[in-house]
């Protein structure tokens, strides 16, 4: 077939809601913008798991710790479906960790803010996993078949997340004074990062309408936001906390909630890698990656001293050799 | 540049359920040799569900057909029950959760 | 949860999809007949479930300290699996103990409110993971010498423990086979990794003794035929350690004698920090509900 008839069917199959699968033809532009964001939801997923995951050996109940323990540990289990789906699109997982660790490629800017206390535990699953999820639903018809099946797959388990959360502050809420205003303090606090997890403002986002064309985004960021205010204030209401924002109100002619505006500025810092802990995660994850190239490397080398030879031939492989090496 | 002798092949997996017919590929993860694959998959994949067999492969042993084969869904396991959603007690009141 | 047959549920993780350990908020033995075996003593009974649950708390907290630095992704699944199993086996030791010694006391009374002098742990498990050796050569010998005991404990007259043993079974089963893995590649690995091991093990060491010390708590339970004592578990510690050890071309250090004293509490350093990281936040808010 010549590259415009490889064109034509691409494009029919993104017209038809199909998926592409690993070993299809694609767009180099589409193969490279799957990559960079599945790495970067994964990335997020493996960064995600260190403002909990403090709270774990110091959480104030057992049952609280075991519930949070499994949590994180599926979030290393997101962020591995997620390295997996990338990989099926010829990069390498280990690749990958390098660049994030070099900052060639990022992870959602909400997990550089800081977890203060435990009822932030709550409010994270509440709020970040609860736009996580309103990000995520739609995901799961992702043109790319490998990506969405990671998503159904996630998105499964990520409810429980949620509802983890909510669960906590409800018994924080109906307990003593001074944990209501812990809840308080964190939803506080979580609130605006939690709407900023949705991205700029659709006047300030080059590359949703092509990410639209291709199938890899089915809603703008800003109708995701709405959607994630609109769910979340009776949320709220039922929990009996407040949401920092003296603008929001209900607007019945627009049938949606009004909210106040966003500190893109401060976005743009968090993002850029001024944010309160961006420095500590990526020095979080570089410390556990560099300390463990020696057991890495002991595994290999025990590996290589045990295996059967291996047989020759010319295999096709089920993933799609690296055509140009992975972008940025 | 650090050293990639450090860096660990890729295997596919492939679960059979208690109640299946079949193994079907739930996806991959990265081990040092078969055996190690094999836990790491019973850890990923099945969260170590007891009842569930476990095929590995290495990904380089693969051999595939032409383009739009279609993968198998896979389901996740659920041996923990606050894994489960509904197990927890929301109030009805409290919308989309 | 079928609550006549709460032995079975406790023992059958895979069929009974709601059974959790207490994930609900209701004790994790509500239901069971928590009866003590006639001839037994309740002070005697109360204690060994707190040694066994202890040991399980405080390597549990030891493995969950590795999450966010575990050497691989893949191996962070492991660890917080291992983590989980051991604080489940925790929880329903520590719960047991509240029904039994006429405390009443429920498992986070026993996890969070006692002091540094009065947890009954070996000291096997306060050791600090100072790097992946030392962690992988501390769960070799804390899986092994606990498959044992739990191994026989499954025969126990008192239906709790058995059933807590059963399920335990499995589960160290797998712990094991998983540090021994884990040594095994790193004493046939790279050199490096052969001297890291090595050295482990022998940090270990002093602490093994005590494992096979009865105490006499044990001693008592075990002619009652409730408990197990420990020292019979030595020679099949032996023979597993030394087949681990010598596939993965490392030397058996010299293990500490049994014989002294035993799980003695006190206000080490090691240990007063690993339980200011447990109780902090359970302890600044008195009373409340989580």
């Amino acid at each position: 077939m010549t590259t415009v008839e490889l064109q034509e069917h691409f494009d029919r199959t993104i017209a038809h809601d199909r998926r592409i699968e690993p070993r299809d033809w694609m767009p180099d532009g589409y193969r490279k913008t799957m990559i960079r964001q599945i790495s970067q939801h994964a990335h997020s997923e493996i960064i995600g798991m260190q403002p909990e995951g403090y709270w774990i050996t110091r959480a104030p109940s057992l049952r609280r710790k075991a519930i949070l323990l499994a949590k994180v540990q599926d979030e290393a289990g997101h962020g591995m479906y997620l390295y997996c789906a990338a990989e099926t699109l010829g990069v390498d997982r280990a690749d990958l960790t390098r660049r994030l660790i070099n900052g060639d490629q990022k992870y959602s800017s909400i997990f550089n803010y800081p977890s203060l206390t435990f009822a932030d535990v709550g409010v994270i699953g509440w709020l970040v996993d609860g736009a996580a999820i309103c990000n995520q639903v739609p995901l799961c018809r992702s043109s790319f078949g490998p990506y969405a099946r990671a998503m159904i797959r996630i998105c499964k388990e990520e409810s429980f997340h949620q509802r983890q959360g909510y669960e906590l502050l409800m018994t924080m809420m109906s307990g003593t004074r001074a944990q209501r205003a812990m809840v308080q303090d964190a939803t506080n606090r979580w609130w605006w990062p939690s709407l900023m997890m949705f991205g700029p403002p659709d006047n300030d986002s080059p590359n949703t309408q092509q990410s639209m064309a291709w199938g890899i985004k089915r809603h703008t960021n800003d109708e995701l936001r709405q959607r994630f205010v609109d769910m979340t204030v009776p949320q709220a209401e039922a929990l009996g906390v407040t949401l920092p924002d003296p603008d929001l109100r209900w607007n019945d002619e627009r049938g949606h909630y009004d909210f106040g505006e966003v500190d893109w500025a401060e976005f743009k810092r968090v993002i850029r890698g001024d944010g309160p802990c961006n420095t500590e995660r990526i020095g979080n994850r570089r410390t556990a990656h560099e300390s463990g190239a020696w057991v890495r490397a002991a595994a290999a080398a025990h590996a290589a001293k045990h295996a059967s030879p291996a047989t020759s031939g010319n295999h096709q492989t089920v993933r799609q050799s690296a055509q140009g090496g992975p972008d940025e | 540049m650090s050293d990639t002798s450090e860096d660990w092949p890729l295997y596919e997996v492939f679960l059979r359920g208690k109640r299946g017919l079949n193994h079907v590929h739930v996806g991959s993860l990265h081990a040092a040799d078969a055996q190690m694959a094999l836990h790491h998959a019973r850890d990923l994949y099945t969260r170590r569900n007891e009842g569930v067999s476990i095929w590995v492969v290495a990904s380089t042993d693969i051999t595939a057909s032409s383009p739009d084969e279609k993968d198998p869904f896979f389901a996740p396991s659920g041996d923990k029950v606050y894994r489960h959603p509904t197990f927890y007690a929301i109030p009805d009141n409290v919308p989309h959760m | 949860m079928d609550t006549y047959d709460a032995y079975r549920a406790i023992t059958d993780v895979t069929e009974d999809q709601r059974w959790a350990f207490g994930a609900g908020f209701d004790d994790p033995l509500s239901g069971v007949d928590t009866t003590i075996p006639g001839g037994v003593s309740a002070d005697d009974l109360g204690a060994y479930c707190e040694m066994l649950g202890d040991d399980a708390l405080l390597m549990s907290h030891r493995l969950q300290q590795w999450v966010g630095h575990a050497p691989e992704l893949e191996e962070e699944a492991a660890l917080a699996n291992i983590a989980l199993d051991l604080l489940g086996q925790a929880r329903f030791l520590l719960a047991r103990a509240g029904t039994v010694d006429g405390s009443g006391r429920t498992e986070d009374d026993y996890a969070f409110q006692r002091g540094p002098a009065q947890f009954r742990h070996v000291r096997l498990v306060e050791i600090v993971d100072s790097d992946f050796g030392i962690a992988m050569a501390r769960l070799l010998v804390f899986s092994t010498w606990r498959l044992a005991v739990l191994d026989r404990l499954r025969a126990s007259r008192d239906p709790v423990l058995a059933a807590i043993a059963d399920k335990g079974v499995n589960e160290m089963t797998y712990h094991r086979d998983y540090a021994a893995q884990w040594v095994i590649r790193l004493g046939d690995g790279t050199e490096f990794s052969h001297h890291r091991v090595q050295a482990g093990l022998v940090q270990v060491a002093p602490f093994v003794g005590e494992l096979f010390t009865d105490s006499d708590v044990e001693t008592r339970l075990a002619a009652a035929g409730v408990g197990v004592r420990p020292s019979e578990t030595r020679a099949e510690f032996d023979a597993a350690l030394d087949a681990v050890l010598s596939a993965a071309t490392l030397t058996c250090p010299a293990w500490s004698a049994s014989g002294g004293g035993t799980r003695i509490a006190g206000h080490r350093d090691t240990l007063t920090r690993l339980l200011a990281e447990l109780q902090s936040v359970a302890r600044a808010h008195p009373g409340a509900a989580w």
